[in-house]
């Protein structure tokens, strides 16, 4: 049974968000504001339900997705390499260490017309763009996972008579998974801010362009029911990593709590 | 200071190998312009005014978008770990917020405040936000209720014990909030003068590019990741300062 306080707590969470899409509504149906400065809810709902209809939001969402997913795949698989390497190489870690310790914070956005320059303006330097933003997490995570594996784990395995490749196969990748899904999963909304950046500055179709282009338009509904859309992706991609990451780590004590 | 060279000796060898590969005609001199020439460009940028013109003006965008979003961040945190009325209010926004890729919000701020400063500075500290909402938040709940409770029972007021108790102790994970705040606050700054253009380093470049002045455009470009390097390490240095009490 649920307590009188649980009920009222969850009547004000549920009464702020409706508060605040019926404040947006009625301002716009008010006339507290123009259409052009903040569209209705009801017509921005309206045409994201046209757009899906006639097939013009499922293929923008698709291509802001498979870019964003390219990028991200390509920073994950090379960004966890090179984060075990990293640590289980020495020249390697040697070489890329301060690359990496440099690279972390450096704002990679500024890089774009540089790739447009080497890649041009197409899906090329738009999905090597997302990976690059992408990328430094990943490797940061992987190699802080795969320096803090218990060295008695590596010392049964290897007392028994393990070889080298089964101790890497089955104690130091699946001992070091928490925190390599720790750097993807900060990885994903980074992949996915970049992707909308690019798609904005680029064009080539996508939500971001259907965003930036409605702008120019000056239609402000074409706009928020872009943003609508690319967060609803946002949130789902969230919850599916999520997912992806209970699926993985089954075993592993953080799920059985 | 041996230690020191071995350990950035890697970025050298890149820098060398940088040097090497367009004087050499390995690669494309347009296509890569030597440092040597990007120094060169970087020095004429910074005698003509245009670094220091756009670099202040991006620079007083992020300043003035932290400072709102610290104080902001802090305030709704602290508030919400603090009173259930304004977590339940307040959570559930945020939460719808979150999932938005914080970049995709820029063209609205255009639509908004129009094609200047205000935009810039209002989609920064709407990415810079949550972050240090999100931190403050968890860092003020997990203050030990010990220490707030004998702070009451010698007489503090409300605002004594969140100022004097709460956020010295929450001390840590705010910090940390603000630093991946930077972070992002440096993305959407560049993003959004990628996008509005008109001044700011993020143009500089992008007019750069856009004029075929690569060697400037790689100058500008070095400039930016320098400042967001320093920014961050700066701060690093500051965390360190302001939590030396606690050791």
């Amino acid at each position: 049974m649920a307590t009188i306080g649980q009920l009222r707590r969850l009547a004000i969470r549920s009464a702020s968000i409706l508060v605040l899409l019926l404040a947006w509504e009625l301002s716009a149906r008010l006339d507290f504001t123009t259409t052009f400065h903040l569209p209705a809810l009801s017509l921005v709902l309206q045409r994201l339900w046209a757009t899906a209809m006639s097939g013009d939001l499922g293929l923008a969402a698709m291509q802001t997705l498979l870019r964003a997913l390219a990028g991200f795949c390509l920073a994950a698989v090379a960004g966890v390499t090179l984060g075990i390497l990293l640590v289980r190489n020495r020249i390697v870690g040697w070489f890329f260490e301060p690359l990496v310790s440099v690279g972390l914070p450096l704002p990679k956005i500024a890089f774009l017309p540089l790739f447009v320059l080497w890649f041009g303006i197409y899906e090329q330097s738009k999905v090597l763009m997302i990976a690059f933003s992408a990328i430094f997490p990943v490797i940061v995570s992987t190699a802080a996972g795969t320096e803090n594996v218990e060295r008695q784990l590596v010392w049964s395995a290897r007392s028994l008579g393990s070889s080298e490749r089964a101790i890497f196969w089955q104690i130091i990748l699946p001992a070091a998974s928490p925190q390599i899904f720790t750097g993807l999963q900060i990885a994903l909304p980074t992949a996915l801010i970049v992707t909308v950046v690019c798609e904005m500055v680029l064009g080539g179709y996508g939500l971001g362009a259907t965003i930036i282009g409605s702008m120019k338009m000056m239609d402000s509904i074409g706009s928020f029911a872009g943003i609508i859309a690319i967060a609803l992706l946002g949130y789902a991609s969230i919850q599916i990593m999520g997912l992806v990451r209970r699926y993985f780590l089954g075993w592993h004590q953080e799920s059985q709590t | 200071m041996k230690a020191f060279v071995i350990r950035y000796l890697p970025l050298l060898i890149l820098g060398g190998i940088w040097e090497a590969l367009p004087q050499l005609g390995l690669v494309d001199r347009a296509q890569l312009p030597p440092p040597s020439e990007v120094a060169v460009a970087w020095l004429e940028l910074l005698y003509s005014g245009d670094l220091a013109a756009n670099g202040l003006s991006s620079l007083v965008v992020l300043v003035q978008a932290l400072l709102l979003s610290v104080s902001v961040g802090i305030l709704l945190g602290v508030s919400m770990a603090r009173f259930s009325l304004a977590q339940d209010m307040f959570e559930p926004v945020l939460k719808a917020l979150y999932p938005v890729p914080k970049s995709a919000l820029i063209p609205i701020m255009i639509i908004w405040f129009g094609l200047g400063a205000t935009s810039k500075v209002a989609s920064v500290f709407l990415g810079c936000l949550l972050p240090i909402v999100t931190s403050t938040f968890y860092g003020a709940r997990g203050v030990e209720q010990t220490l707030i409770w004998s702070s009451q029972s010698v007489g503090a007021r409300p605002v004594a014990v969140i100022r004097d108790v709460i956020i010295p102790a929450a001390m840590p994970d705010i910090l940390a909030g603000i630093r991946n705040a930077i972070a992002i606050g440096f993305i959407l700054l560049i993003s959004a003068e990628l996008l509005i253009g008109q001044v700011g380093i993020g143009y500089l470049i992008s007019f750069l590019g856009e004029a075929g002045l690569y060697p400037g455009m790689f100058a500008a470009i070095l400039t930016v990741s320098a400042a967001g390097f320093l920014a961050d390490r700066a701060f690093v240095l500051v965390m360190r300062r302001a939590l030396a009490w606690r050791q």
